[in-house]
């Protein structure tokens, strides 16, 4: 009993429907933090005493690579699942969270380079953080591409999912990247442990910001989970009427 | 909590910063204006594309009667 809901999460179609009536809300609660996150990040958070105005990029390059990383996380433990379990759901989640995550990491690396230039004077530096996110672009753009170098879809997706496995490895190395070696990048701003070094004038819209990613990322996921869903699952009952319904 | 912007104009330069953040929030916005309408149009054209299919095979299996099964 307690693990149907596991189960049922497992069913394509059950997620399709049920997502159907999720999408308006979330797209609402998306809408709505990312633009008072937008508008108080590029007007109202007052300018920080030593980067100026150039420093209302973060507010974009944190959130970005909160779920950069996220998403990660999110395709590599759907891989496993898929691996384990095989669990049909579960690795159509791991195929859509790829192209996600290889937008959003790229997103990082440019408002990064951006940023990079008012700040350290150059686009580039070929640092440990800088290089293990670049890493991460390609580990996406590897489970890409592993997913159509295959005619068979199983044999894509246990090859993807040991990429995306083998690939955890670097997300640590992303995360202590600033402390392990010596970087331009400054070190992390929030911390779990103890208290942010951010004052809270600036604190807040960054919260809303990264909650905003979060909501905006669960939506974009369930847009590519659908159309996974569709493809793979066209055979059936239930996608033959949604095609008989198509206009 | 103001705006921290005497004019538009103000805000626009950003004191020499604007070319770097408006950047970056331009190309944010095609980002993820992109992750939200690609995967929405493939699904949309993709059933579009079963429907003709779907479609083509009846019609051949109408006018074909003694080949098609």
């Amino acid at each position: 009993m307690a693990w149907q809901w596991f189960y049922r999460m497992g069913s394509p179609r059950w997620f399709y429907e049920k997502t159907d009536r999720w999408i308006p809300w979330l797209a609402l609660v998306t809408a709505l933090l990312l633009g008072t996150g937008f508008v108080w990040a590029l007007g109202f958070a007052p300018a920080d005493a030593k980067q100026g105005n150039s420093y209302r990029i973060m507010y974009l390059h944190v959130p970005a690579a909160f779920l950069a990383l996220a998403g990660y996380y999110v395709m590599a433990i759907a891989g496993a699942i898929g691996l384990i379990w095989k669990m049909k759901l579960s690795d159509m989640v791991m195929k859509a969270a790829a192209p996600i995550g290889a937008a959003l990491t790229f997103l990082v690396l440019v408002t990064g380079a951006i940023w990079g230039k008012p700040t350290w004077g150059t686009w580039w530096v070929w640092d440990a953080r800088n290089t293990s996110m670049l890493l991460l672009l390609f580990l996406y753009l590897g489970v890409m591409a592993l997913q159509n170098a295959y005619q068979h879809q199983g044999t894509a997706d246990r090859a993807s999912a040991i990429l995306a496995l083998v690939g955890t490895v670097n997300i640590p190395i992303i995360y202590k990247s600033v402390d392990w070696w010596y970087t331009l990048h400054q070190p992390a701003t929030l911390k779990l442990t103890s208290e942010s070094t951010i004052h809270v004038s600036m604190l807040y819209p960054l919260f809303i910001m990264i909650a905003g990613f979060y909501c905006f990322y669960a939506l974009v996921l369930i847009f590519y989970t659908r159309l996974e869903i569709v493809q793979r699952e066209r055979r059936t009952q239930w996608v033959s009427a949604l095609v008989e319904g198509a206009k | 909590m103001s705006f921290q912007f005497a004019s538009l104009a103000e805000f626009w330069t950003m004191a020499g910063h604007g070319p770097y953040v408006w950047a970056c929030y331009g190309v944010a916005f095609i980002v993820l204006a992109y992750l939200l309408i690609a995967p929405r149009r493939a699904h949309r054209q993709y059933l579009k594309q079963q429907r003709v299919l779907k479609v083509a095979s009846e019609n051949l299996s109408k006018a074909k009667p003694s080949q098609a099964k």
